[in-house]
């Protein structure tokens, strides 16, 4: 299928918007001013005002020596984006994807859509005809590329649809301005006599570079449909994605609950068959009052079994507020990865306990959150603190070994604790400690095991650390932080060994 | 005739026995006789009690000692708490890989619940462990259904309780420190030690042992060893 693109261009976009906000502006010159390097700068100005010379660029003051009625009012700026961001919303209706093409354009790519319209020409006349419905001054055309649809919607003279593989020709007696090149190339262009794009269409491309620029060559290029032009769609199209209207609107939870399994059901097929599997899984339900409602779900790992993700979306059903009811249900999948076929096989024991374990660990993760079930992993760090990390995937292995040489506390707690000592000094362990109002007697002790400030880090001071038990058999893991020369060191808990 | 007709019992009440080849061997010596069928029950919920937080590491380190050996190679477990105080790299010490090991941390005893009943469904699972405080005998029961189909095996230690209410659990445990014993005239800390208490267990004899973990296994201290060593120090000290 051939490409087709529309261009549309909006002549008068923000006065066209105003009128349509004030009536009364509707046969009055008018333009949007705003202050610029201390002046009022002439921003757009509407279709009247235009027929009297009047142009954007100008300076306010220029213009009321023209036209002394001439109405001026204060431009709001970012204005053009928001609304061509609307227009290109309202033109989802003709295509799935449309973009703003700034700062008084749209493109649509419409392949595959105008025979809904019953041919191009009626597609294109029915656009045009609801815009310039609604206000607006619109021209609009349709070619097989972006460039060649946007140069002929601005300078056509012929006909506004191109067919695929005429683009070169009606391209020829355009100025070379349809090519949307900087002002700086159109300047040289025109001081060169180039005045129409057939006078340098066929020049030998080298000359044309080394004068004008890749610019112009790969504008050329893209008019030409010779080299590839992306558009951003205002409203990416959801790869995956399921929907299903109902008859009549549903409010109940069993109601949702069949809606769900059946879109499940249905996208899980097509997963299937496409070899992938979602990792995250959006439920949108429209309400009959315009409002919408959605619930999403996120996997550890890719999935495609129905069983599973409607547990996870059994969780969050209760959240739905149907009110009057729903009208649709539109199920995405907006992270999907491959995943190779399920293979049953009687070796694959761990591999599908790994699987089980996942789907168990996406149940809780739905309930709890994600943010509560951890694995750590050994990492290259002296600091108990930061000797271990959380591991980011469940299939992630350990890159360093753990070590079991030291003696670790079975508890660590969180962050040390300061505590009252008895202590010989220089490098004794103490002889008796308060703990959280308790006196205990060290009766053995062992260590000091000094754990010295990372380099790399150079966070907080050296520590030693002893391990003491005391006279009810209990072990404790102390440490004293710093030395003795610098001020009095202070000493901590940090954990229990079991 | 009479141990015939105990097996039959034993069977009949859901306890099944294990093949003699795959034992499960967790070192725990003298402490299996009082098991029924002189093993140690799994795919069933252990309590454990403790009230303090030097006993709650304790109690900790006698559920890793027999993590480690149920787990084995390739088992993995849930870890669920409320305030996780377990350090993974000192797991490694009892003979598991901590990175097996799933923390789940949350904040309501009820979430807590939920999430241990819906891991002991999980057959994939080796053990879980939750740690609460409170268990009601309607949810002790819940548990024990969940094991019961899924052959997990599952820990609940429960810190602090207000009360030590009945609960439908295999067995119930206390355990708790003991000074550990050096060889005569050494300096530092020994191998951890802890006194085990087997308060209840369901068709068998209750007890209470010392117990040590020592050179990655249980080892249990006689009586009259444990005397000697005491008087060795003593007579060295």
């Amino acid at each position: 299928m051939s490409k087709r693109f529309v261009a549309i261009w909006f002549r008068h976009l923000t006065t066209d918007r105003m009128i349509r906000r004030r009536p009364d502006l509707g046969d009055v010159p008018f333009v949007l001013a705003a202050s610029e390097r201390g002046r009022m700068m002439v921003k757009a100005a509407s279709a009247p005002a235009n027929a009297r010379g009047i142009c954007a660029g100008m300076v306010v003051a220029d213009c009321r020596a023209i036209l002394p009625t001439l109405q001026v009012l204060d431009e709001e700026p970012g204005m053009e984006e928001k609304l061509l961001t609307a227009l290109a919303e309202w033109c989802l209706r003709y295509t799935p994807i449309a973009a703003v093409d700034l700062p008084d354009g749209l493109i649509l790519d419409a392949s595959g859509c105008p025979h809904l319209w019953g041919g191009e020409r009626a597609y294109l006349k029915d656009i045009i005809a609801r815009l310039r419905g609604y206000g607006y001054d619109v021209r609009a055309a349709m070619a097989g590329t972006i460039g060649a649809a946007w140069a002929v919607s601005r300078f056509g003279k012929i006909s506004p649809i191109i067919d695929s593989g005429g683009q070169a020709e009606a391209l020829l007696p355009l100025p070379p301005a349809a090519l949307r090149l900087d002002q700086a190339i159109l300047d040289r262009l025109t001081k060169l006599g180039l005045y129409q794009i057939r006078s340098f269409m066929n020049m030998p491309r080298a000359a044309l570079r080394r004068r004008f620029g890749q610019g112009l060559l790969s504008r050329l290029d893209q008019a030409l449909g010779q080299e590839a032009e992306e558009i951003q769609s205002v409203r990416p199209v959801e790869a995956y994605q399921e929907r299903l209207p109902c008859m009549e609107p549903i409010r109940t939870a069993p109601g949702i609950e069949i809606a769900l399994k059946q879109l499940l059901e249905r996208l899980c097929m097509r997963l299937e068959t496409e070899g992938k599997g979602l990792r995250a899984c959006v439920l949108k339900c429209y309400r009959v009052d315009g409002e919408l409602q959605q619930i999403d779900i996120g996997t550890s790992r890719a999935s495609r079994s129905v069983g599973h993700l409607f547990k996870l979306f059994e969780l969050k059903i209760q959240t739905i507020r149907p009110n009057l009811g729903i009208e649709l249900f539109l199920l995405e999948a907006p992270v999907v990865e491959d995943m190779p076929v399920a293979q049953d096989a009687l070796w694959a024991v761990c591999d599908s306990n790994e699987a089980v374990i996942a789907e168990l660990l996406d149940r809780l993760g739905g309930r709890v959150g994600m943010a509560c079930i951890h694995r750590y992993l050994a990492d290259e760090h002296y600091w108990p603190e930061r000797s271990v990390r959380a591991a980011v995937s469940l299939q992630e292995k350990p890159a360093t070994e753990w070590r079991s040489d030291l003696p670790r506390p079975l508890h660590l707690l969180p962050c040390p604790e300061l505590i009252q000592v008895t202590v010989p000094i220089p490098d004794y362990p103490p002889m008796q400690f308060h703990y959280k109002g308790r006196l205990h007697q060290v009766k053995k002790a062992d260590g000091p095991e000094r754990i010295e400030q990372e380099w790399w880090l150079q966070m907080g001071l050296q520590r030693d650390y002893y391990r003491v038990e005391d006279e009810q058999g209990a072990r404790y893991w102390l440490f004293r932080e710093g030395h003795y020369g610098s001020g009095e060191p202070q000493w901590f808990i940090h954990g229990f060994f079991a | 005739m009479i141990r015939q007709l105990q097996g039959e019992v034993l069977s009949l009440q859901g306890h099944k026995r294990a093949a003699g080849s795959d034992r499960l061997r967790t070192g725990l010596g003298p402490l299996e006789a009082s098991f029924p069928d002189r093993v140690f029950p799994t795919g069933a919920v252990h309590e454990l009690l403790s009230f303090a937080a030097e006993d709650a590491v304790a109690t900790n380190g006698f559920i890793a000692g027999i993590l480690g050996s149920l787990m084995g190679q390739r088992g993995a477990c849930m870890w669920i708490s409320a305030r996780r105080t377990v350090f993974p790299p000192a797991l490694k010490v009892f003979g598991i890989e901590p990175d097996r090991i799933f923390f789940v941390d949350l904040n309501r005893q009820k979430d807590i619940l939920w999430a241990v009943e819906e891991s002991l469904q999980c057959d994939a699972l080796t053990a879980v462990v939750g740690e609460l405080s409170e268990l009601s005998f309607t949810e002790s029961r819940r548990l024990q259904l969940a094991v019961e189909k899924s052959k997990v095996t599952g820990f609940i230690h429960r810190y602090s309780p207000k009360s030590r209410n009945t609960v439908a659990c295999v067995t119930r445990w206390e355990v708790r420190p003991v000074a550990s014993v050096l060889e005569a005239g050494m300096p530092g800390v020994g191998y951890p030690r802890w006194q085990v208490q087997l308060v209840k267990v369901r068709n068998g004899k209750p007890g209470s042992w010392e117990l040590e973990w020592s050179a990655g296994s249980f080892r249990h201290i006689s009586r009259r060893s444990f005397a000697i060593s005491e008087f060795e120090t003593r007579k060295a000290g």
